[in-house]
Formats: C-alpha cells, sequence, structure tokens
C-alpha cells in the first residue's frame, strides 16, 4: 500500500465514525436532559410520596421497612380534638382572607396596571413585599403591633380570628398582585373600548367585560391565595391563642409530643385537598397559561 | 344615519399637534377615507370622533348634535377596530346582541336583529361559536354585524383590513363598500393604504403631519393632487424640480426646457410632477421629445416600467403596457438611448416643497 492510499483510508475510517459520534452525542444529550428532568420530579415528589406511604404504616415509630398497614392514623387524626378544629379554623381563616385579600389585591393591581400615578411603582413594590419579608419576623411585628393596637383601640386582636385573618390577608395580597397584574397587562383595551362604544357606561363595561376577561387571573389569585393562607406555620405561630390553632400549629404542637404516623395522615388529608383544589380549580382555568 | 361634521377638531401632545385643525363634512350615506402615512393624525381623529380622545379644541356634530364632550357611550357611533376587539368570552351572537341589550331592545325584537345581522355578513351558522373558534375574516365580519346591528349615525373603521391576508382583503373591501352603500351608512374609514382608499371611498382626505393635504374624489386627488405630498402619496410621480420661467415654460434644474399647462401659476421656483404611464417611451434619440438612457427595465406583467436617466442627471421613470413580440421596445435594453414624450397637460405644476417619498427624482 502507498502511503496515499493508506493515508485515504484512515481518513474514510475516522471520517465515519465521526459521524455516527456526533449522532450518539445527539442521542446521549437527549437521554441526559430526561434523566435529569426525571430526576428533578422523583426528588420533589419523593417526600411527597413518603408523606403519603409512612401514613399507612403499621409500627408507632416510624422505622423501614413497615410491618405492616392500617388506617388507624387516620382515624386517630380525626378523633383528636386539635385537628378537627385546626382543620375547620384553617378553613375558614383560607377563605375570608382568600376573599378580601383578592379583591382587595386585584383592584389594587388594576389602579398599578391601568393608571400612571405617583409612588406607582413604590405602590407595587409595598404590595409585594409581605414576599420578602420573612414569615417569623412578620409575625413578630404584627405582634407587636396588634398589643400597641390592642392598648390604643381596647379591642383585642391577638388570638383572635380577625386577628389571624387580617395577618393571613398579608400573604394573599402579594399573589393576588403579581397574578392579577399579570392577566391584566394582556388585556387589549379595545375591547373595553368596544364596548363603550356600544353604549356601555364604566361600571358595565367593567362588570360585563374587564372582570370577566381577568377571570383567570383572579381564579388563580384565589387559589394561590387560599393554599398561601391554608399552610401558613411561621406568621400564623404568632397569631393564634388558647383554643384557636391552626391546622399547621396543631400539627407543630403534635409533633413537640409524640412523633407517630399520625401527623402523615394528617399531612397526607392536606396535601389531598390541595392537590383536588388544583385539579378543579384547572378545569376552569388552565394554570399552566397563568403560572 | 347622519351627517358628520368636523370643525377646527385639534389635539395637542404637549408641544405635539397631533391633528392641526382639521375641518370635515361627511355627507349622509357618505364614505370618506382617511389617508396618511403612520403617525398622520388619522387614527386620532377617528377616535376624537368615536369619544376616546378628548379633543383639545374644535368641535365634533353628528346628526346635528353637538358631541364634542359626550362620552363614548352616548354618542351613537359605530366602530370597527383594527384588532376586531371581540368579546372573547361571548359567542357570536351575544358579541352581536351587547349593543342592543346596552339599548334596552327587548329581547324578541334583538334577536331578530342579531340574526339578520349575522345573515347581512353571511354568518349565521356560527352564531353560538366563540371569537377565537373563527377565523380572521370571520372575526372581522362578526366584528361588523357588531357595530351595525345597532344602526349607528356614524360608522367608523380603523384599519379594518390591516390583520387580513391580500386575497381576504379584497373580498371584505368589497363586502364592506356593498353594505355601506346598501345601508346607506355615512362612513369615516381610517387607512394608510392608497389602493384601498381609492377603491372604497367617495372622497378621500390626505393627511400628513396632523394637517389635512387635501380633500377631494379618488379621480380629482390622482389627475389634480394640491401638492408633492399627494402627488407622491396617491399614485406615483415623477417629480422635476426648477422653476417657472414664464407661464407655460418650466426649466428643470438639470436644464430641460419643457411645455407644461400655462395655469395660475406665477412664475418663480416650481415642482413638475408627471405620472409614469403619461410617458410615451420610443427606442432610440430623437428631435420632439426628451431623451436619456435607459438605467433599468422592470417587467411587471401587463406594462413595464423603464427608468431612464436624462443627460442632466435627472431620472424619469415611465410605465408602458409591455410592448409585444416584434414591437422594437422589446429591444430595449439597459444602456440603450430612448425618447421620452408626453401631453403638456399631463404635466402638474406645484409648489416646491418635501414630498412623500424620499427618492423622487426617479418616483
Amino acid at each position: 500500500m502507498t502511503t496515499r492510499a493508506l493515508e485515504a483510508a484512515r481518513n474514510g475510517a475516522a471520517a465515519a465514525p465521526a459521524a455516527g459520534l456526533a449522532r450518539l452525542k445527539r442521542r446521549a444529550g437527549r437521554w441526559a436532559l430526561r434523566g435529569l428532568a426525571g430526576l428533578v420530579f422523583f426528588f420533589i415528589f419523593i417526600p411527597v410520596i413518603f408523606v403519603l406511604w409512612i401514613s399507612l404504616f403499621q409500627q408507632q415509630i416510624v422505622s423501614f421497612p413497615p410491618e405492616g398497614y392500617t388506617l388507624r392514623w387516620y382515624e386517630n387524626a380525626f378523633a383528636r380534638s386539635e385537628f378537627r378544629h385546626g382543620f375547620g379554623l384553617s378553613l375558614q381563616v383560607a377563605f375570608i382572607a382568600m376573599v378580601i385579600g383578592v379583591t382587595s389585591g386585584a383592584a389594587g393591581a388594576y389602579a398599578i396596571v391601568r393608571f400612571r400615578f405617583p409612588g406607582r411603582e413604590a405602590f407595587n413594590n409595598l404590595l409585594l413585599g409581605p414576599l420578602v419579608v420573612p414569615g417569623i419576623v412578620a409575625g413578630t411585628s404584627l405582634y407587636v403591633y396588634y398589643i400597641m393596637v390592642e392598648n390604643l383601640l381596647d379591642v383585642d386582636f391577638r388570638g383572635t380570628l380577625h386577628g389571624l385573618v387580617l395577618g393571613h390577608i398579608l400573604l394573599t395580597i402579594p399573589w393576588t398582585v403579581r397574578l392579577v397584574s399579570a392577566s391584566l397587562v394582556g388585556l387589549d383595551r379595545a375591547v373595553e373600548e368596544a364596548a363603550m362604544n356600544l353604549g356601555a357606561g364604566p361600571w358595565t363595561t367593567f362588570r360585563r367585560i374587564t372582570l370577566p376577561m381577568m377571570r383567570p387571573g383572579l381564579v388563580a389569585a384565589s387559589l394561590f391565595s387560599f393554599i398561601q393562607s391554608f399552610e401558613n406555620l411561621e406568621l400564623t405561630l404568632l397569631l393564634v391563642g388558647p383554643g384557636r390553632t391552626t391546622l399547621p400549629v396543631a400539627m407543630l404542637n403534635y409533633l413537640e409530643f409524640r412523633i407517630d404516623p399520625t401527623i402523615a395522615a394528617v399531612a397526607s388529608v392536606q396535601i389531598v385537598l390541595i392537590g383536588a383544589l388544583m385539579l378543579i380549580t384547572d378545569r376552569f382555568v388552565k394554570l399552566s397559561r397563568i403560572v | 344615519m347622519s351627517e358628520l361634521i368636523l370643525d377646527r377638531l385639534r389635539k395637542e401632545y404637549g408641544s405635539f399637534v397631533a391633528v392641526d385643525d382639521v375641518s370635515l363634512r361627511v355627507e349622509e350615506g357618505e364614505l370618506v377615507a382617511l389617508l396618511g402615512p403612520s403617525g398622520c393624525g388619522k387614527t386620532t381623529t377617528l377616535r376624537m370622533i368615536a369619544g376616546f380622545i378628548e379633543p383639545t379644541a374644535g368641535r365634533i356634530t353628528i346628526g346635528g348634535r353637538d358631541v364634542t364632550w359626550e362620552p363614548p357611550y352616548r354618542r351613537d357611533t359605530g366602530m370597527v377596530f383594527q384588532s376586531y376587539a371581540l368579546f372573547p368570552h361571548m359567542t357570536v351572537a351575544q358579541n352581536v346582541a351587547f349593543g342592543l341589550e346596552m339599548r334596552k331592545v327587548p329581547r324578541a325584537e334583538a334577536e331578530t336583529r342579531v340574526r339578520q345581522a349575522l345573515d347581512l355578513v353571511r354568518l349565521g351558522h356560527l352564531a353560538e361559536r366563540l371569537p377565537r373558534q373563527l377565523s380572521g375574516g370571520q372575526q372581522q365580519r362578526v366584528a361588523l354585524a357588531r357595530a351595525l346591528v345597532v344602526n349607528p349615525g356614524v360608522f367608523l373603521l380603523d384599519e379594518p383590513l390591516s390583520n387580513l391576508d391580500a386575497k381576504l382583503r379584497l373580498e371584505v373591501r368589497v363586502e364592506i363598500r356593498e353594505l355601506q352603500k346598501r345601508l346607506g351608512l355615512t362612513t369615516v374609514f381610517v387607512t394608510h393604504d392608497q389602493e384601498e382608499a381609492l377603491t372604497l371611498a367617495d372622497r378621500l382626505v390626505v393627511m400628513d403631519h396632523g394637517v389635512v393635504q387635501q380633500v377631494g374624489t379618488p379621480e380629482e386627488l390622482y389627475e389634480s393632487p394640491a401638492n408633492l405630498f399627494v402627488a407622491g402619496f396617491i399614485g406615483r410621480s415623477n417629480v422635476l424640480r426648477g422653476r417657472l420661467a414664464e407661464r407655460g415654460r418650466f426649466i428643470s434644474k438639470g436644464g430641460l426646457a419643457l411645455a407644461v399647462p400655462a395655469d395660475g401659476m406665477a412664475p418663480g421656483e416650481a415642482a413638475l410632477a408627471l405620472r409614469p404611464e403619461r410617458i410615451v417611451v420610443a427606442p432610440g434619440a430623437s428631435d420632439g421629445g426628451v431623451v436619456g438612457r435607459v438605467a433599468l427595465v422592470t417587467y411587471l406583467g401587463a406594462a413595464t416600467e423603464y427608468r431612464v436617466t436624462l443627460d442632466g442627471g435627472e431620472t424619469i421613470t415611465a410605465s408602458v403596457p409591455t410592448p409585444r413580440p416584434g414591437d422594437p421596445l422589446k429591444q430595449v435594453a439597459a444602456g440603450d438611448a430612448v425618447t421620452l414624450t408626453w401631453p403638456a397637460e399631463s404635466c402638474r405644476l406645484l409648489a416646491p416643497g418635501p414630498g412623500a417619498t424620499p427618492d423622487e427624482g426617479g418616483l
């Protein structure tokens, strides 16, 4: 073989594997991406899966493998009044906070998106503020603030329903402002003009046209506000009073003295409830399009 | 239907004058197009008529009623928006019924009228659809039906064809014109497309920088543009700059002496506008015409365009019916000498000033 033929052969041999290698690399890259995505999902869902699993364990002290399965922790959870009352109070607080928070937050978002006024940016940041303040700090501040107000007005705030609701409204407003602003920004103003052109006054236009078009944003805001309030622990810790604890606080109190799967059962109920809420909401408004 | 009168309508934004004392009278049943480049104030004018923008000064009268300070919902105008602006959460029928509902029309009557309006735009079968389930052309027709069903005093159209593809645009254009004629609608139509305006409107209002440049029928505007802007914006014009030496004789900057109509203009600096299709092109250099060299031949099917550089350095574009095979003109290519002739009456003398096209030498 001449050197030239040898070289040609070598080049040819090198070229074919090079093309194959590139394809292999692309395929490997795709699989790596899928693998990574799967890993992340697994990582996110593993605590949820474990909570659901552990809530069915037979033994009182959680250890692996399970000795058997039982529903008695659920029985126990429902039998204990602090969980029943906590659940009821949490629902109540979350619902009221959601209604008030979404209404006022949506009004604020409307003002921010639609009007140009001095201090608009500051107003926007103020409404988003509660997101940056750690719950414990906010709770402590509220506690101190409530004492001051109580002294001043002679009305109880600490450990009362309205005190709790007021605190939780703070949690719901930033979410509402974000989500509702987003839905308003994408709204074509010509649609409102068309309504006015057809004879609708400002209020009718708002009620019949603007509000329905804001609906996806409002639904999403309501859902997230509800969840924020329902699950909150840090801020709530300082606002509950004797005989008036929310579910997360009741769970924490229980954990101080016992570690048995009852807590997992309570958490499971909570997870299922919120999951169901999200699924139902998604039937009416595609959440993935808003959030 | 009612007559619409704009009386020295003006809109200022700070020191910027968006609409500069526009006066206009739209007769009952007339279709007037507001035409001009973007930012010329045509949309601002339309939005002032609809009541979405408050004028700085001036008066708007619809059917004898002064509505200058009335809110949009008390003006009795029917507007079709560029984006159609259908109510996304209502069906087609609900969209169309909205205006009747606002006017408290009894339900039975409203239903009949909605059906009639939808039949008018041939959408009766889609009454229960949501807007997002319709094509662009169908959405457009819903918007038309919604604006028409209330029998507005004035019908307003804001670039209603700009979101449609070319073929559909032509169809809807004809449709709008037929509807407008049939219903005798007093209509103001905003567009930046001169072809659209020429084919649709009874009269055109050409605007630039907030100022009305000329008002007239399509023919008046095309044949007798009032200034260089209109000459360049409505159709195309060759523009030669120079001076009017005496009545009937124009000397261009390139030294060309041309016979022009001896009309009103006094001798002095002037511009000459000449439509490309009024020029006859003959091969070879000969007396009795303007001689130049072909710079570019553009075949356009029915017509062929010759861009000709004159000896003085000026360029003129001529558009002639495409020569048939055997015609000596067929052989003419870039670099060849040609002679251009045109009737003197085709030249239009205008005051010198800024034109509509930056490249005005060759159009």
